[in-house]
Parts: structure tokens; C-alpha cells; sequence
């Protein structure tokens, strides 16, 4: 396929600056605090571009953990959504992997692969945020296989 | 909502007309958990805010009558990522009163010390989070990385960095050994160091001031009447702490004391959390300094089935007084667990007196002031998912749903 120049400048940018989304989607919240630290100075996510955005609309790689809620699971649905291509999704946890200790919990609909497309599995209860910053360069590597950028 | 009268849509017309509400969550740039705040305005002030709780919501309770007391522990200890230590401590506690027996020396000195471990993580974790809302991400930064040194600690004593998996039902599973004991106390000492600076960064910058002074009052006979817990509490001039109040462990032999603020306000709750955090390091010292000399016994033996009985077990969590209630039949399974955690009477009933007549720009320092900890705030509440866009709930409306389900 032809590209135009202007396009492989886009790619370019986009490969240096993956914007990331948190959602926590009822876990223990303990993936969350690891995902957090992933920004601080001693991970250091800024290393590879990364930015830690709120807006499900500016972002461009999802980081869910916790197992799904009944109640969450139409937000998540929507923020999903609401995300530009080209996305890429990374369940990281436990729970959102296999719904973990509360797999025969009444209020959980998860895993996470049940409802959304998932692209990296990040297991750990909770995963180190090594790990987290080690499935974020493997999304970002399905990324642009999957878009050619 | 369908069937509902004239009146009451003219009724939430005319409110709308008057304000208008702004849906905060459930997933907002504030903080990291899902919750939603329907918070009602008149111009940039606030006049109202529903905390609609819930999205975590996992049915815990009911999970753990289902599992065994052994692996109960685990369940325990994913109620909440923060305070996943004193959950499962206190649920040990708990199983440790229903059958009456004591824990050995050591191992009650190495639960006060992760516990203690905790409070410093939680509370390093809140001052980067008021310095986020606030937007000095430099705090954030700053604060973050001492935080790690404590993860480091919590790390070398129990291999993990979140979920310690510490406690078990009679003891704890695992001995800190005497050669990690100065490399602890060093990072004790650079922590000290850099809370001293964040103590003068958090009392005298200007930004920080004009931020939080004055700003989410909550009064202290509101906290009296609402019975709200843990530094939220003590902020507001109220001395209390489960840790003096009714020592557990060795809360009582060591030598500390309660921090009580008058402020009321956020700064006051900020300032709490930073003396607290030296009273920790305090503690911690304490005992590591006891641990080498203490008999090396860890663990005493329980048996699996608990006779039919009952009990509960009170700590103090990082962010209030924590309770389990336990009931047993006989086997090895509960039959009825019960667990009120601080954060939900802290959001639930703080919020709204909070947030009321306060600028919108100061919502999420106010909110974050609490510490808010949804994981283990989420109770199962009966909510119509469709009707998650209503205004007021008063008391004709609960009436006639009341009736309507009778009939």
C-alpha cells in the first residue's frame, strides 16, 4: 500500500508517545497502586514516551486490572470504545486475566478477555511494576505489528 | 424512572433549572478507582454531591463463608491493595478470638512492624496523591520515590511488595532475620530525613496553603455525630485510635503517641498523615531493636474446625478503626463474616458536609484529603442502574417506592 510521507512522520510520533489509560475495574486495587508507581522515578515510564492520561479519548494503550464487575462492565465497555485506533489493551493482574480469588464471586462478569479484546497478559497478584513496564513494551510492539507503524 | 408522578418531574425540574449537576466518574482523571460523584452546582459552587458507591463491589462476605479459614486469609487480604496487611491481620485476629489462643512473642512484634511497614506506605502514597490533585506532580514524584524505599523494606521482610501474605492463624508464616535489621534501619533514618523536609514543604508553601487551608471543613461535632474514623477524625480535634484506645499486639508496650490536629480542615488531615508517619518510624525501631533478642518461635498450632461460636477483632487501619466480626458452626468454614472498614463511613457521610459551598476547582483535594479507598468501601446497595441520572431521593419518593413494592 502507498503511504505518503506525512503518514510515516504520524507513525513515527504515535511509536514514541503511547499514551496510556488506567481503569480499574474492581480489583483489589492493588494492581492500580503498581500501575502508578510504573510513573514515578524509579520505573519511569517517561523512559519510553509514556504518558499517564484520564481521557480514554487521548490515549492509546489500555491498562485495565481487577476483575469485572456487573456494575463496571458497561463503563468499561465504554471506554473501550471511546478509545481511537489504533489501541492496544493490557490486562494486567490476576483478576482481570482469570477473575483470580474471586472466581466464584456473585457480583464478577470478567475476566477481562470475555468482554474486550485483549493483547498482553500480565500476570501477578500483583505483578511487580517491572512487569507492567516489560507487557507495555511487548503492546507496544503487537501495536505496531497489528498497524504497520 | 418509569412511573413516577407529575409533581415529582416538576419537582426535579425545577431543581435542575435552579443547578445543574456534573457527573464526576466513574472514570475520571481524579483519582485511580472507579466511584461516581453526582455533584450538584450553582455556577463554580457546589451545592450538593451524591456518592454513588458500588463499581468495586465484589461480594466478599459472602465469598469468604464459602472458603475455609485458611484460605480466607487470602481473600482477606485482596479486600484492599493498600491496607492488604491489616485486612488479613485482622481477620487472623479475629479467628484467633474464636478459638481463644495466643500468639507467640515474636510473631506478634513482626505483625506490629508490617503493620507499621503499611502505615508508612499508605500514608507516603496519600501525601503523593494531595500533591497530584493539587498539581504539583513534582511532590508527587518526590514523595513516590521515598515511598519505594519502603517497598523496598516490605520486600525484603515478607517477598512482596503489595500482598505481604504475612499473618497466618496462629502466628506468621515467615521470621525477619537479624542481618536485614540494619539495612532497615538505614532507610529508617533516610525516611525520617526526608519527612522532616515534607513536614516544613506540606506547613509553609504558599501553593500548598492557599490549596488546602481553610478548604473541606469538616466540623468536629459532625465527626462526633457521624462517628467517623481513623486521621479523618483526629484531623478534627477528636482523640481516637483503636492503637491506644484498646492496644492489640504490641501496640500497647511500645512507646508513641496519638496525633490530634484542630485544623479541621484539609491541611489539618494532611498534617496528621506526616506527624503520623515519624510516630511509625518511631515505632518501627522500637521494634527491630527487640526483635534479635526475642525466642525464635513464630507459629503456634490451630486446628482446622472452630467450635460454634463468635468474636470480633478491632485494629487500626491506616485509615480508621477496622472490624471483623466472625461467627463459626463447627466446621471449618464461617458462617458469617462480617467487615466494617473506616473508608465507607469516612466517604459516605464526610463527603457531603465536605463538599458543601466549596469551589468545584477544590473537589478532588477535598475528596483525596479523606484518603478515600473505594476496594473495600463498596457494599451491595439495591440500585436501578436505570435510573443512575436521578436528582433527589426524598422521603414521599422512598414512600411510594415502598408502597409500589407492596402492592
Amino acid at each position: 500500500m502507498f503511504r505518503r510521507i506525512g503518514d510515516k512522520i504520524v507513525c513515527y510520533a504515535r511509536r514514541k508517545s503511547p499514551w496510556i489509560l488506567h481503569f480499574d475495574t474492581g480489583g483489589c486495587n492493588g494492581c492500580a497502586i503498581e500501575t502508578f508507581a510504573v510513573l514515578t522515578p524509579r520505573y519511569d515510564i517517561e523512559r519510553f514516551g509514556g504518558l499517564s492520561k484520564a481521557n480514554p479519548r487521548h490515549s492509546d494503550i489500555l491498562i485495565i486490572s481487577g476483575a469485572v464487575t456487573k456494575k463496571i462492565e458497561s463503563r468499561l465497555r465504554r471506554v473501550y470504545e471511546q478509545t481511537p485506533e489504533p489501541k492496544a489493551v493490557i490486562a494486567v493482574g490476576s483478576c482481570a486475566i482469570s477473575k483470580g480469588v474471586f472466581h466464584d464471586a456473585y457480583n464478577i462478569s470478567g475476566p477481562l478477555d470475555r468482554i474486550m479484546p485483549v493483547d498482553v497478559y500480565v500476570p501477578g497478584c500483583p505483578p511487580k511494576p517491572e512487569a507492567i513496564l516489560q507487557g507495555l513494551l511487548k503492546a507496544l510492539d503487537v501495536w505496531r505489528e497489528r498497524y504497520k507503524i | 424512572m418509569r412511573g413516577e408522578s407529575k409533581e415529582e418531574k416538576a419537582k426535579e425540574k425545577e431543581l435542575e433549572r435552579q443547578t445543574y449537576s456534573l457527573p464526576v466518574g466513574p472514570q475520571h482523571p481524579m483519582y485511580i478507582e472507579a466511584e461516581n460523584l453526582n455533584v450538584y452546582l450553582d455556577g463554580e459552587t457546589i451545592v450538593d454531591v451524591d456518592v454513588n458507591v458500588g463499581y468495586l463491589h465484589r461480594g466478599i462476605e459472602e465469598l469468604m463463608q464459602r472458603r475455609n479459614y485458611l484460605q480466607n486469609i487470602f481473600v482477606a487480604e485482596r479486600i484492599c491493595g493498600i491496607c492488604s496487611g491489616i485486612h488479613s491481620m485482622t481477620y487472623c485476629q479475629c479467628v484467633e478470638n474464636l478459638l481463644g489462643i495466643d500468639i507467640p512473642e515474636r510473631a506478634k512484634y513482626i505483625r506490629t512492624l508490617v503493620l507499621e511497614l503499611e502505615r508508612l506506605h499508605s500514608h507516603f502514597l496519600f501525601l503523593g496523591v494531595v500533591g497530584y490533585e493539587i498539581g504539583m506532580d513534582t511532590v508527587f514524584m518526590y514523595v513516590w520515590k521515598d515511598r519505594e524505599h519502603v517497598m523496598d523494606m516490605l520486600e525484603q521482610v515478607s517477598g512482596n511488595r503489595v500482598n505481604y501474605a504475612m499473618p497466618t492463624m496462629g502466628g506468621v508464616r515467615r521470621d525477619i532475620p537479624n542481618h536485614i535489621i540494619p539495612s532497615m534501619l538505614e532507610k529508617l533514618n533516610h525516611l525520617e530525613k526526608r519527612t522532616e523536609y515534607y513536614r516544613k514543604l506540606f506547613l509553609r508553601d504558599r501553593t500548598i496553603i492557599a490549596r488546602s487551608r481553610g478548604v473541606g471543613i469538616l466540623p468536629k461535632k459532625d465527626v462526633e455525630r457521624l462517628s467517623i474514623v481513623g486521621p479523618v477524625a483526629r484531623a478534627s480535634g477528636v482523640r481516637i485510635d483503636v492503637r491506644m484506645d484498646f492496644p492489640y499486639l504490641k501496640y500497647g508496650d511500645l512507646d508513641w503517641k496519638v496525633i490530634v490536629e484542630k485544623g479541621e480542615d484539609s491541611q489539618a488531615r494532611v498534617m496528621v498523615k506526616v506527624l503520623e508517619i515519624f510516630q511509625s518510624i518511631s515505632i518501627l525501631r522500637q521494634c527491630l531493636k527487640k526483635l534479635p533478642s526475642l525466642d525464635r518461635e513464630i507459629k503456634t498450632k490451630v486446628p482446622l474446625a472452630i467450635p460454634k461460636t463468635e468474636a470480633i477483632a478491632i485494629m487500626e487501619a491506616p485509615r480508621g478503626e477496622l472490624v471483623y466480626y466472625a461467627m463459626s458452626n463447627g466446621t471449618d468454614r464461617p458462617e458469617r463474616m462480617r467487615i466494617r472498614t473506616p473508608s465507607f463511613v469516612n466517604i459516605i457521610y464526610s463527603l457531603p458536609i465536605m463538599l458543601k459551598e466549596q469551589q468545584l476547582a477544590d473537589l478532588p483535594i477535598i475528596v483525596a484529603s479523606i484518603d478515600p479507598c473505594f476496594s473495600c468501601t463498596d457494599r451491595m446497595t439495591l440500585i436501578d442502574t436505570k435510573s443512575g441520572e436521578r436528582k433527589t431521593v426524598d422521603e414521599t419518593y422512598l414512600k411510594r417506592l415502598g408502597e409500589r413494592r407492596s402492592r
